[in-house]
């Protein structure tokens, strides 16, 4: 037996004291069994919530990528038209002249009556569908135009019969994907009892089905057809807002953050540069936001809603990241590396490009690219720089109005057709949570490549 | 063991702080040239700052400040005027752990002249790091493979690397900070058998913590000891006649 001091020492022969140490690992093992579990929890939990938020995203917004749409054979009928053929430059004409009979025929051409030719070949399919506007309510206010933007680019379809896919209503989708229940009141639909008995039928023709939705990455966003809404232009904008960012905060935080770390005497006032970066980096993003109004919109008059200052915003906002980031990286470098260099007669600057830089390069891409990944999906600085107006072109230089991505989601989630819209903001939210993957792959891919250390 | 009539270097009054520590006091010391002089002393007790000062390695540390004088050849090396980069090509330095560039072992030998500008054709560039290697006595290990890393080598092989580079830009006076703390008996042998063939041609400082290392390898020796230089002369004096008790008492292993 062993014995225990008033001190609470023990004492004994060493057999005594083995046991002792045997107890009290007992003891231990359960505790780090403990231990263990709690981890094991915690890191379940994480997950649980994780595959939670992509399975309801991936569940509603997948959907989302297939349409309904119309496989139509449309007859582009001369007499129904009733349109001139498309002028021909005469011999002698000028060319201003030209002009102004093209542009004739271009309103002629618009003016016509296209409505017409999509109602005409849906009452091939329903031919006792009464009132026929009705029946062409159906497809998408907006798909008339494809059949006028054909015609223009081709004069030559007039007459013929061509195979057209057009995106059907978006009640129709909604009503085709049971996305709203099929027992309520008539007057809680926005579709009539007879459109939705229509809409069942062609699907079941199969006039009606389910295409891959092109328009959602083709299109700029829509109010009057909604079934078209797409994401083009806020794709661009969030590209123009990220080359901003790589443009200007990357070499910015890279510059400051070597200069920090590698050249800057360590004094009062670099310690306050220091903490002021840190806390800039806790700074809410919508401050930013707010500064950005005031100094790029209205000292500078920088355009509102252009993605130049949303760019300049998110780089005012990533820039204390990038450079937190890199002088970490700088300073995982072990300093025997630059003590080598320093020693064999370098500058400063040498030991630092030739090679503390090269062995800090994986991290500091990877920060970088974190970085602008993080600025890709911030929203709300972009809404007090104007980035929540309805923009429905796409940005061809980034000092046009554009919208970006995250707003877009923004928007979309309050817009009023629910129903449609609901299941198309998870998409859009999909694509930019694969848009931030593809960079976070990236960042994976080239730090791979220059960590290959000698 | 002779010693040179006229010192390489001459060390007068050199005082260093940290901040407020004041890590050595008031150290005089003469090198002899193409001799090994070696820094012993238990840890802590400022040696190593010492031989950081020959190279103004100490300008690199924050907070650090050297008083005093130290002249290589006459010229003092702490004139404001003497910039440090030049002075580093005429003082090499090996230090405690090998610190090879994470580069190939050509590069690693080739980087010293290619920032100074020592060579310019290929075929001189490839002179240079093939005759510092065969100095450095690890040519035929490594003529196989010099486009590999260098980090690939052994750590023996490593600091043997480090000397080439070191010496590749011909200084005059090559530091040597515990160059063989980190390698084995085998490895420590080998380099210590190079100091001895590199001391025709160079004035080499070593800082050791093994005293029997000092003994093998050096002509001189300076014992510190909390920032003091206590003792300093020929090794065989310091070693077998010495003159102060600390001294004594240090290399006959009561502290240290």
């Amino acid at each position: 037996m062993s014995d225990i001091t008033a001190d609470g020492l023990v004492t004994g022969s060493p057999t005594r004291i083995a046991d002792v140490v045997a107890k009290s690992l007992v003891k231990r093992r359960a505790k780090e069994k403990r231990f263990r579990m709690y981890g094991i929890a915690a890191v379940a939990i994480g997950i649980g919530f994780v595959l939670l938020m992509f399975g309801t995203i991936l569940n509603k917004g997948l959907p989302a990528f297939w349409q309904s749409t119309f496989r139509l054979d449309v007859t582009f009928d001369a007499a129904a038209l009733n349109l001139p053929t498309r002028p021909v430059r005469e011999e002698g004409q000028s060319m201003a002249a030209f002009q102004q009979t093209l542009y004739e025929w271009q309103n002629q051409v618009t003016m016509a009556n296209w409505n017409g030719l999509i109602q005409t070949s849906l009452q091939k399919y329903l031919p006792d569908a009464k009132p026929a506007s009705r029946l062409r309510a159906l497809v998408s206010s907006g798909e008339r135009f494809r059949l006028r933007d054909m015609v223009l680019a081709d004069p030559n379809l007039v007459g013929q019969t061509v195979t057209v896919d057009l995106l059907a209503d978006a009640n129709v989708d909604v009503w085709l994907k049971g996305n709203i229940d099929r027992d309520l009141a008539d007057n809680q639909y926005l579709l009539s009892p007879d459109q939705r008995a229509w809409s069942d039928q062609l699907y079941e023709q199969g006039v009606i089905r389910m295409a891959f939705a092109t328009s959602l990455f083709t299109n700029v966003d829509s109010r009057s057809s909604p079934a078209s809404a797409g994401l083009l232009g806020a794709m661009i904008g969030s590209l123009f807002m990220m080359l901003i960012v790589i443009l200007v905060a990357v070499p910015i935080g890279v510059l400051a953050a070597i200069y920090l770390e590698e050249f800057a005497p360590k004094n009062r006032l670099t310690d306050l540069i220091e903490v002021n970066i840190n806390n800039l980096a806790a700074v809410p993003s919508i401050v930013f936001g707010l500064l950005g109004a005031a100094v790029f919109i209205n000292w500078m008059k920088l355009p509102l809603s252009a993605p130049i200052v949303g760019g300049l915003v998110l780089t005012l906002m990533t820039l204390p990241t990038i450079i937190i980031a890199t002088r970490a990286a700088l300073k995982a470098v072990p300093p025997s590396i630059r003590q080598a260099a320093l020693g064999l007669g370098a500058s400063r600057s040498q030991s630092v490009f030739h090679h503390v830089l090269p062995l800090a390069r994986p991290g500091i891409l990877t920060a970088t690219i974190i970085g602008v990944a993080q600025a890709l999906g911030e929203t709300a600085p972009l809404l007090l720089i104007g980035m929540s107006a309805f923009v429905a072109n796409v940005a061809t230089t980034p000092f046009e109005q554009s919208t970006a991505l995250p707003v877009q989601i923004y928007l979309w989630q309050a817009n009023e057709a629910r129903n449609f819209f609901e299941a198309r903001t998870s998409a859009a939210i999909i694509l930019l949570l694969a848009m931030m993957m593809m960079l976070n792959a990236f960042a994976l891919v080239l730090r791979r490549r220059f960590e290959r250390r000698w | 063991m002779s010693v040179q009539t006229k010192p390489k270097v001459v060390a007068k009054d050199v005082n260093v702080y940290y901040g407020d520590k004041h890590a050595l006091k008031n150290v005089s010391v003469n090198i002899p040239e193409r001799a090994v002089t070696a820094f012993i002393g238990p840890s802590g007790c400022g040696k190593s700052t010492f031989l950081r000062c020959f190279n103004r390695m100490n300008d690199t540390v924050d907070g650090a400040r050297v008083v005093g004088s130290i002249q290589i050849d006459d010229q003092d090396i702490y004139d404001p005027d003497l910039d440090p980069v030049q002075l580093r090509a005429r003082v090499g330095m090996v230090f405690q752990k090998p610190n090879p560039f994470p580069k190939s072992i050509f590069e690693n030998v080739a980087y010293g002249p290619r920032i100074h500008g020592l060579a310019h054709a290929k075929p001189d560039m490839e002179e240079i790091v093939v005759s510092s290697l065969r100095k450095a006595g690890l040519f035929e290990e490594v003529k196989d493979r010099l486009h590999e890393s260098g980090t690939g080598l052994s750590g023996g092989q490593q600091q043997r690397l480090c000397i080439a580079r070191a010496i590749a830009v011909s200084p005059e006076v090559i530091l040597m900070d515990e160059p063989c703390s980190a390698l084995d008996p085998i490895a420590t042998a080998r380099i210590e058998e190079l100091i001895a063939e590199l001391r025709e041609n160079f004035t080499i400082v070593i800082v050791t913590h093994s005293m029997q290392q000092a003994a093998r390898v050096s002509q001189r020796t300076a014992f510190f000891h909390l920032g003091i230089l206590v003792e300093e002369g020929t090794t065989d004096d310091i070693f077998t006649n010495p003159q102060e008790k600390r001294t004594q008492d240090y290399i006959t292993g009561r502290f240290g």
